[in-house]
């Protein structure tokens, strides 16, 4: 008992000889709050548990090597939701990944929308004349 | 099962590890990006269990099997872990049943302690995969 405590407690090194380090009981409580599923076998649990590993070191690896920080060697925030952004694969990620923007910049954006909204609006009634005069021929 | 949001979180030291050991030596990690590594398994944990489902839906079986995980990993593009995770099933099954003829030894010889301890070293507190175990422990050991 003694051994089966200490390989199990020692959270620093002895992961490196286990075949998955993140703890079943956990993704399978995460596999069970979707309420379509009813059970899950033991081979299901672990391989989901080992891809959420793969899937774990595949988005810091690719975040990594197509993000800004490579040069100051680091991984940030906005590296990620560059990745949820970009990249196909990761694309169901930008919903909790999404892009951060200064305010100031929002503000700009939110003005420059409102014009852009402006002229459409007139686009639109160009068009709407268009057509009257379309219909008009008809 | 899931009582708290936080029940829904993986925990981070572990994530940590996972990101140190995969990116290079000395790798800055913000606490920002941690965090939201860590958020971005939970969601991949959901979409695989979502889209694993629904193959076992499609074949009429109420419990998702290997099979379903594997079909779901292709479904969401990420074959590239499709070769990978078959091979550590196959060490995985092969160490469910090392642990279960390790257990009838204990059984059967109580005195050779020394002879166990090396193979109980590799069980970690996992309970539930214990019991799973207890159901099917009719086979046969050789030796």
């Amino acid at each position: 008992m003694a051994a089966a405590r200490l390989s199990g407690g020692c959270g620093g090194g002895g992961g490196e000889n286990r075949l998955v380090s993140l703890p079943l009981s956990r993704i399978r409580v995460i596999m069970k709050s979707s309420p379509e599923v009813s059970s899950i076998n033991q081979d299901a649990l672990f391989l989901t548990a080992k891809a959420t590993e793969l899937f774990v070191q595949y988005l810091a690896t690719y975040s990594y090597k197509h993000g800004r920080g490579k040069e100051k060697r680091a991984l940030s925030y906005s590296d990620l939701s560059h990745t949820a952004e970009e990249s196909e694969t990761f694309q169901f990620l930008a919903d909790i990944l999404p892009k951060k923007i200064l305010a100031s910049k929002y503000l700009k954006m939110l003005e420059r929308e409102k014009r852009d909204g402006e002229m459409e609006e007139d686009d639109d009634d160009d068009q709407e004349e268009e057509s009257e005069e379309e219909d008009a021929e008809s | 099962m899931a009582e708290r949001p936080e029940d829904l979180n993986l925990p981070n030291a572990v994530i940590t590890r996972i990101i140190k050991e995969a990116l290079p030596d000395g790798v800055n990690i913000s606490k920002e990006a941690r965090s939201a590594i860590s958020r971005a398994a939970s969601v991949f944990v959901l979409y695989a269990t979502s889209c694993a489902n629904n193959f076992a839906v499609k074949g009429k079986r109420k419990t998702l099997n290997a099979g379903d995980v594997l079909s779901a990993m292709e479904e969401m593009e990420f074959q590239r872990f499709i070769a990978p995770l078959k091979e550590s099933l196959e060490v995985y099954r092969r160490e469910q049943k090392g642990k279960k003829e390790a257990r009838k030894d204990k059984d059967k010889k109580a005195d050779s302690e020394e002879q166990d301890k090396s193979r109980e070293e590799e069980n970690d507190d996992d309970d539930e995969r214990m019991e799973e175990e207890e159901q099917n422990d009719d086979e046969e050991v050789d030796n």
